[in-house]
């Protein structure tokens, strides 16, 4: 542990406590307890947050449950897994993380810190991989929306191809309907219009105001809204981490003081539980044959 | 009373089980169950959000009120998302009354 600079005068006063103890606590364990209980405060408004869209999404996937389930199987449950997979695993670096800030292990931290900024890249860049096929396939639910797709929805069918998409060296748009993989339902049995290509962005005014189209509509402004402010979430977790890194690398925490790491990871965890309940949610949501 | 150390066993050990949720989540979602397909999809989240609350998030150790606080925005969203629905659930019931 690196000393904490302290001018003369300042050490005369504060010499009987922990430099890092405010004198509005009694000790250094009242002043961890009270910002644990903050942390949690701020969570509970996140739920509050995030709570909103999950009820209007409870409602909306009640009242319209096919086209719900439409739209889910566009999405590809391969991308949703793994990125759910790197997410915990994000979590357990994380606690790892505040693990060795307990044992004052200033190294250690930086490492497992980054080790988590890394594995929350990977989520984003899995995300960034999906919104574009989902752009690339007209679902996105604003602008040149078009349902049915009637293409076979982009994604991985097996572990080898993920790695290579992951890493790019194979495009994960394929147009056009596909025989190989995973068995996949072509979605084309709800409009009569089939399929509009080649109309320069105009959505046919009979799309417009099917019910099926505008309801799965409905279904991808949630999966955009949700999953966005998740990312979102995300990228300033990733913000607060690469700070961490940088303190826990010029010495700022110790065995006896680390709280901004014990509360950023209890805001990581948070983000990680609102994907365990985004995942099934949004890919599984009638995927039975 | 200083502050818990949860040991690095119990870290990994919870990862494996959340992984493990994993799989069957997606499992359950592939089999068809019926109304219960959502049931367990649901409860094998709660399950996973719990064992994130309670090991990763240090609830566990943390103080008795800290419990509270948690259970209780817990319990809010819950009420909210019940509440709602008796409304747009029971809807329908009208309807079809004799």
């Amino acid at each position: 542990m690196i000393e904490t600079e302290t001018a003369p005068e300042r050490i005369e006063i504060h010499a009987d406590h922990h430099p890092h103890l405010a004198h509005h606590f009694e000790s250094m364990e009242q002043q961890r307890e009270a910002g644990t209980l903050g942390m949690w405060w701020f969570l509970l408004t996140e739920i509050m947050f995030f709570g909103g869209m999950f009820t209007a999404y409870t409602v909306y996937r009640h009242l319209y449950f096919s086209a719900f389930a439409a739209g889910s199987e566009v999405l590809s449950v391969w991308w949703g897994g793994f990125n759910t997979a790197v997410l915990i695993g994000s979590s357990l670096t994380m606690a790892l993380a505040v693990f060795h800030a307990q044992m004052g292990n200033a190294k250690k931290v930086v490492f497992f810190l980054l080790f988590t900024v890394v594995l929350g890249g990977i989520f984003l860049r899995v995300k960034y991989i999906e919104y574009s096929d989902k752009f690339a396939e007209h679902v996105f639910p604003a602008g040149d929306y078009r349902w049915p797709t009637g293409e076979e929805p982009a994604g991985p069918h097996n572990p080898g191809d993920l790695l290579l998409m992951l890493v790019g060296l194979e495009a994960t748009h394929h147009p056009g309907p596909m025989e190989h993989g995973l068995p996949v339902k072509v979605t084309t049995n709800y409009s009569e219009e089939g399929p509009y290509y080649g109309t320069g962005g105009q959505i046919p005014e009979q799309v417009q105001s099917d019910s099926m189209a505008g309801h799965v509509r409905l279904y991808f402004w949630f999966y955009f809204v949700m999953t966005g402010f998740h990312a979102l979430h995300m990228l300033i977790g990733i913000g607060l981490l690469l700070t961490l890194a940088w303190q826990a690398w010029r010495g700022k925490f110790s065995r006896e003081y680390h709280s901004y790491i014990e509360l950023t990871g209890l805001y990581w965890h948070f983000v990680d539980i609102v994907w365990i309940f985004l995942f099934p949610l949004l890919y599984l949501v009638d995927r039975h044959l | 009373m200083s502050e818990h150390i949860v040991p690095k066993s119990t870290y990994y050990t919870i990862f494996g089980a959340l992984l493990v949720g994993t799989a069957l989540t997606i499992v359950f979602a592939f089999i068809n169950l019926g109304n219960f397909n959502i049931v367990a999809a649901l409860v094998i989240a709660g399950i996973k959000a719990g064992l994130v609350i309670t090991f990763f998030m240090h609830v566990k150790y943390s103080s008795r009120l800290t419990k509270m606080w948690v259970a209780v925005g817990f319990i809010w969203m819950f009420l909210m998302i019940s509440i709602t629905m008796t409304d747009y659930l029971t809807r329908a019931w009208l309807v079809y009354r004799p």
